[in-house]
């Protein structure tokens, strides 16, 4: 009898309890009617979560393919590393929300089904599950998920908001790179990109890449770091002008950033505008900073360039 | 089977180790850009550091994936789309990271307490218990 009042005692989420207090601007019912569905096969709802979120943002797929991407045979389950793996493969990119139901209905509400991890279980007895939130009712107290092999399993807001504290409040949407998640800060939308960046080697992730830091650039327009991103990955697709564009806005908005100076230098290297090339590589090497020895390294090929035989 | 395990290992890992580092390219490697990663936060120095660090990693991630039952033709794929971070993460850490599966089957008293905590709304693993709370 302790143990279960023990149990009651703890069955109150207290992000439900101040959701459902404190006034926000959320709508009081959504529901994400046309998001897919994909029934989840044996321990699979890794690869139907993530179909679902996949295809919700416009990706011809289904759960079947991801299998292949994310499954793991011995774990009979998905690891949160290789969804975002597979989600940036499809030319998506994932972001992860703030721990709060807050920022998960936001982004509810503002169109973008979020891809969860729960422990269903307990601590120590975990049942780890990925499911698709897609809805809520904040009358009926009420969250609405494609789960499983429910297409519309409706939950209590604050078992929900237990099972998901169990999984870490993990969540992300997986927007195409034109659209920015609803609750993005400047820092976190960036680190998603970023993380693509890193893996990049094929011109169609260079093509996200733009695409995505000229989206953050819409709300963030004087953001160095995103215009930075916009000219390398115009660099990368060999777009030269676009590039040297994107480092020359960079400079009039931040007149010190001595990579803008760097990279716009190498940029006119290319394209033989020598002279001006080395005043800005000079400007970098001027500035220095943590990438001192790459400015020193740019300005000595310039200069190697200026002394051959034309 | 009277070639050691441990042997056998040493020698996938080695080769494994080869091919990754043959088809495993320097990601900032071109001319003397900045990359947007290294305005963050790594310089190129560090970058390549860390890169160097996880050529081992990459490749014992992919025999640990193997080992895990994942189609061989998929491993490359599958490791080439980490970033070194998560790579790092994952070798470390694969057994213990969280892997969502769904309800597995679970023994008589874990499905009582399960049960008992389902009613309570505590948790939510077994669909047909209808919630008394509230």
């Amino acid at each position: 009898m302790l143990f279960l009042s023990l149990l009651t005692a703890c069955a109150s989420g207290p992000q439900t309890q101040q959701l459902l207090t404190a006034p926000s601007k959320l709508p009081p019912r959504v529901e994400l009617r046309q998001t897919p569905f994909f029934a989840q096969q044996d321990y699979q709802c890794g690869p139907a979560a993530l179909a679902t979120v996949l295809k919700a943002s416009g990706i011809d797929i289904d759960a079947e393919a991801l299998v292949d991407d994310i499954y793991l045979p011995a774990r009979k389950g998905s690891l949160q590393l290789e969804i975002l793996a597979s989600t940036r493969r499809h030319g998506r990119l994932p972001y992860r929300l703030a721990p709060t139901l807050l920022a998960l209905l936001d982004e509810v509400a503002a169109g973008n089904p979020v891809l969860v991890l729960q422990n269903l279980g307990l601590d120590w007895i975990p049942q780890w599950h990925y499911a698709v939130v897609v809805g809520y009712d904040l009358d009926a107290q009420k969250i609405i998920l494609r789960s499983g092999t429910q297409a519309r399993h409706i939950s209590e807001l604050d078992t929900f908001e237990l099972t998901w504290a169990r999984g870490n409040y993990w969540g992300i949407v997986a927007l195409s790179p034109d659209r920015l998640p609803a609750t993005a800060t400047i820092d976190g939308y960036l680190r998603s990109v970023v993380s693509l960046e890193k893996i990049a080697r094929h011109p169609d992730q260079w093509r996200t890449l733009k695409r995505a830091y000229a989206t953050a650039l819409t709300r963030w327009p004087q953001n160095l770091i995103a215009r930075m991103g916009l000219g390398n990955s115009a660099y990368r697709l060999g777009e030269l002008d676009a590039a040297a564009q994107a480092f020359r806005t960079a400079l009039e908005d931040h007149p010190e950033a001595a990579a803008a100076h760097n990279n716009l230098a190498q940029v006119l290297l290319e394209q033989g505008k020598l002279d001006e090339a080395q005043t800005h590589a000079q400007q970098a090497v001027a500035l220095g900073g943590k990438h001192a020895a790459d400015f020193r390294a740019t300005l000595a090929d310039i200069q190697r360039a200026q002394n051959a035989p034309r | 089977m009277t070639f050691p395990q441990a042997a056998k290992h040493t020698v996938i890992g080695s080769l494994l180790l080869l091919f990754a580092s043959m088809t495993v390219i320097l990601p900032m490697a071109q001319a003397a850009m900045i990359g947007t990663g290294q305005l963050m936060d790594q310089t190129r120095a560090q970058q390549d550091r860390n890169h160097v660090k996880t050529l081992l990693q990459r490749a014992e991630l992919v025999a640990q994936l193997e080992e895990a039952g994942v189609d061989p033709a998929q491993l490359q794929a599958r490791v080439d789309s980490l970033s070194d971070e998560e790579v790092a993460q994952l070798a470390e850490h694969l057994d213990q990271l969280p892997a969502g599966s769904g309800i597995l089957g679970t023994a008589v008293f874990v499905f009582l307490v399960l049960l008992a905590t389902d009613i309570l709304g505590y948790t939510e693993v077994f669909p047909f218990v209808k919630k008394t709370i509230n």
